[in-house]
């Protein structure tokens, strides 16, 4: 094959470019960790000359230079940029041409028929010992054949004139296991791409009861549409005893033409998935309002009221008048409890709340109504929606299991050449001889019971 | 007994078995080296039924989590790591002289603990942590993590060793490269299971599995590395010394990823740093 002999061939399917590779991306990566990513001009200017403060007195020039370098070599944004991406690129085609200059080797190593192999070779493993045989090929055969399958090493034979030759392997595919990792970094790398072209990665906050049948891009705000409506129930925060949040929880509601189709309390780490979007709990945003919902519990009829301390709402229809009077802290930090006075047609009354907690007033026997009474917020959805990531997943999973193959497993064969006097023994293992030594040696130790070595 | 009155013992533990090794190494009393894994063996223990029992206090305050959730834990836990990884290579290879250059780590990781002034309470988890993939996620880059600790250890000893001396205390040259070799590819396998449990709980938590976060970024770089140290030995004139010199430099990446990351460079991870 002439295209091997091709230098540039060699070059790209060489471990030197691979090892070139690896140590220029580990030293690039740095400085994306160094310079913050993502901002603009002015900032890097600011950057530059806060860290150049310490070292001189005017540091406006350089800081100005290194700002343009920043910009020119696409430090603010490296890891998306043109440069590290081709890197990258070099990765994938190191692996590709290595792969493709190697495997038919192994190949032929994983497929071969050892049986045939010549007699001269097989004599010639590092691995070898020599024993008497029964003076009997057939019977000394019969008599191996039965000790190393009780060893585990299940022979094929091939009986010639002179001798047979017995073989046995143990894992011949564990030579691929190093191609299985290298396949899985493409697999990886391609899932990425599709990430990054078809994907979507965004947000959206949906004030509670409200909904959405848009998200915003992070990369530029643009709005993309769902081609379905995403609702907020409702959003709370739960906070432990000292105040610091314990968990936030949205309750949301997708609606496909009208219809109801699919709804889940989400949480941090507990995401929502609808044709393809996830709709992640992200953050949220507070209001600084109430939001006080009230249901005639006779008519079932209901009514949301976002409102201020001390204002006075009405619910027209029902005649109804009430009002936040004043609002008290709790044991927990942050979580307060509002007292509402509620006037209606049969008279006054007052409630005591927890903020989430609901109650009910009956003032006769006709108006019975239920308050429950929130701090009123917007849930924070982070919203991606990503056809690549299922790939990314296969890519680790296949490395996951071609790296326990290639670093613990080893193609491991031995071989015996038997005649009616003697045999010999050999073996070798592509990786690992000191742990294959003392496997030969085991299993040469069990033949010297049956057979006298020599 | 609580769990800081058993972590402040271990602490001891640990640092009187550093002592044992090494001195039995360097004053060449051979037969004294197996007190060294008794001590190793009873303070990991003690530092067992320790980690226990904080997991078990956090309920009692009302916070539930395994005791793996910011610097302090993890510093315990990566002493852990390295007593227990230590202990199985010493059972495995047979040789006790690698304890005088790997338990030096889990000595020093646990007295860093208690006197780097780390808040050492149980403090309840932010939303963001609740989730079963912590667990996978620390564990599987602290085992990483403690690994490449003992092959910088390795890498020590091999630069130690002098060639030309036939008997000498420590193993043979090929003999220690062989053991930093396996205990790089340990580490290799535990950091990538480390990398993408953390992917596939970022993908959970924040719809994303890899944003090119500071810490995200530096475990990549470490990865990088350690796949180039493991290929360096494919090879030609890369072997023995520079492998050693590798192994030790690896583990400089390994330490500003676990800890330099957290104090130094601003990120996702800023918890870690509490």
């Amino acid at each position: 094959m002439t295209y091997k002999k091709n230098s540039l061939w060699q070059f790209l399917a060489s471990v030197k470019l691979a090892l070139f590779v690896l140590f220029l991306l580990a030293a690039s990566s740095i400085l994306g960790t160094l310079i913050p990513q993502g901002k603009g001009p002015t900032l890097y200017a600011a950057f530059y000359g806060s860290k150049l403060a310490a070292l001189m007195a005017d540091p406006g020039e350089l800081a100005n230079i290194l700002t343009r370098v920043t910009m020119l070599l696409g430090l603010d944004n490296m890891y998306h940029a043109l440069w590290f991406q081709t890197l990258i690129g070099l990765l994938a085609v190191n692996l590709i041409v290595c792969s493709i200059d190697r495997l038919p080797a192994v190949w032929l190593m994983v497929s071969m028929d050892n049986l045939s192999l010549a007699q001269g070779k097989i004599s010639k493993m590092p691995f070898k010992r020599e024993f008497s045989g029964r003076g009997n090929m057939a019977e000394t055969v019969d008599l191996l054949k039965e000790s190393l399958a009780t060893a585990g090493w299940r022979v094929a034979a091939r009986t010639g004139e002179e001798s047979t030759i017995l073989f046995s392997q143990k894992a011949p595919w564990a030579r691929l296991g190093v191609y299985v990792v290298h396949l899985s970094i493409l697999v990886i790398i391609v899932g990425a791409m599709i990430g990054s072209y078809l994907g979507f990665s965004g947000g959206v906050n949906i004030p509670e009861t409200l909904d959405s049948d848009k998200i915003y891009l992070f990369e530029d705000g643009r709005p993309v549409d769902l081609g379905f409506t995403v609702r907020c129930d409702w959003f709370s925060l739960s906070r432990y005893p000292n105040g610091a949040p314990k968990e936030y929880q949205s309750e949301l509601v997708v609606i496909e033409e009208g219809q109801e189709v699919a709804r889940k309390v989400i949480e941090v780490n507990d995401p929502l998935t609808y044709k393809g979007w996830t709709f992640y709990q992200s953050s949220y945003e507070p209001h600084n309002k109430i939001m006080v919902t009230v249901t005639n519990k006779q008519t079932g009829s209901k009514e949301r009221f976002l409102t201020t301390p001390k204002e006075p709402m009405r619910w027209q229809a029902e005649g109804l008048l009430f009002g936040i009077k004043e609002v008290l802290a709790t044991d927990t930090n942050q979580v307060y409890r509002y007292r509402l006075l509620i006037s209606g047609p049969g008279g006054q009354n007052s409630l005591l709340l927890d903020d989430n907690s609901q109650g009910q007033i009956g003032t006769d026997q006709k108006d019975g109504y239920t308050f429950h009474v929130k701090e009123f917020y917007s849930t924070g959805l982070q919203v991606s929606k990503d056809p690549g990531v299922w790939w990314v997943y296969l890519g680790c999973a296949m490395m996951l299991v071609g790296l326990t193959i290639a670093f613990f497993m080893s193609h491991q064969r031995i071989w015996l050449i038997v005649s009616d006097d003697k045999f010999i023994i050999s073996g070798t293992s592509h990786k690992n001889k000191i742990g294959f030594e003392n496997k030969f040696n085991k299993l040469t130790g069990k033949l010297s019971k049956q057979f006298e070595a020599l | 007994m609580d769990s800081s009155q058993l972590l402040g013992i271990s602490i001891f533990g640990y640092l009187l078995a550093s002592a044992i090794y090494i001195a039995a190494l360097l004053f060449r009393w051979d037969k004294a080296a197996i007190s060294g894994t008794i001590v190793t063996s009873l303070t990991l223990i003690l530092q067992t039924v320790a980690l226990g029992l904080r997991w078990q206090e956090s309920y009692q305050i009302g916070a539930g989590h395994a005791p793996l959730t910011n610097m302090f834990e993890s510093l315990v836990f990566f002493s852990w790591s390295i007593a227990a990884l230590y202990l199985l290579m010493e059972w495995k290879f047979k040789n006790r002289t690698i304890g005088a250059f790997a338990m030096p780590f889990a000595a020093f990781a646990m007295a860093y603990a208690n006197y780097g002034g780390f808040n050492q309470q149980i403090n309840p988890l932010v939303p963001a942590l609740q989730s079963n993939w912590l667990i996978a996620h620390v564990v599987t880059c602290f085992i990483g993590y403690a690994a490449f600790a003992v092959a910088c250890g390795l890498g020590i000893m091999y630069l130690l060793r002098k060639p030309e001396k036939e008997k000498s205390r420590l193993p043979a040259p090929q003999t220690i490269d062989d053991m930093n070799h396996k205990t790089m590819i340990f580490g290799f396998l535990w950091l990538t299971a480390g990398i993408i449990t953390g992917a596939i709980w970022a993908n959970s938590a924040w719809g994303t599995y890899w944003s090119w976060d500071p810490k995200e970024t530096w475990s990549l770089i470490t990865w990088f590395f350690y796949a180039a140290i493991l290929h360096a030995r494919l090879t030609r004139g890369w072997q023995g010394k520079t492998i050693a010199w590798l192994a030790i430099v690896g583990f400089l990446c390994v330490a500003f990823t676990y800890y330099g990351v957290n104090y130094l460079l601003s990120g996702l991870h800023s918890y870690g740093s509490s």
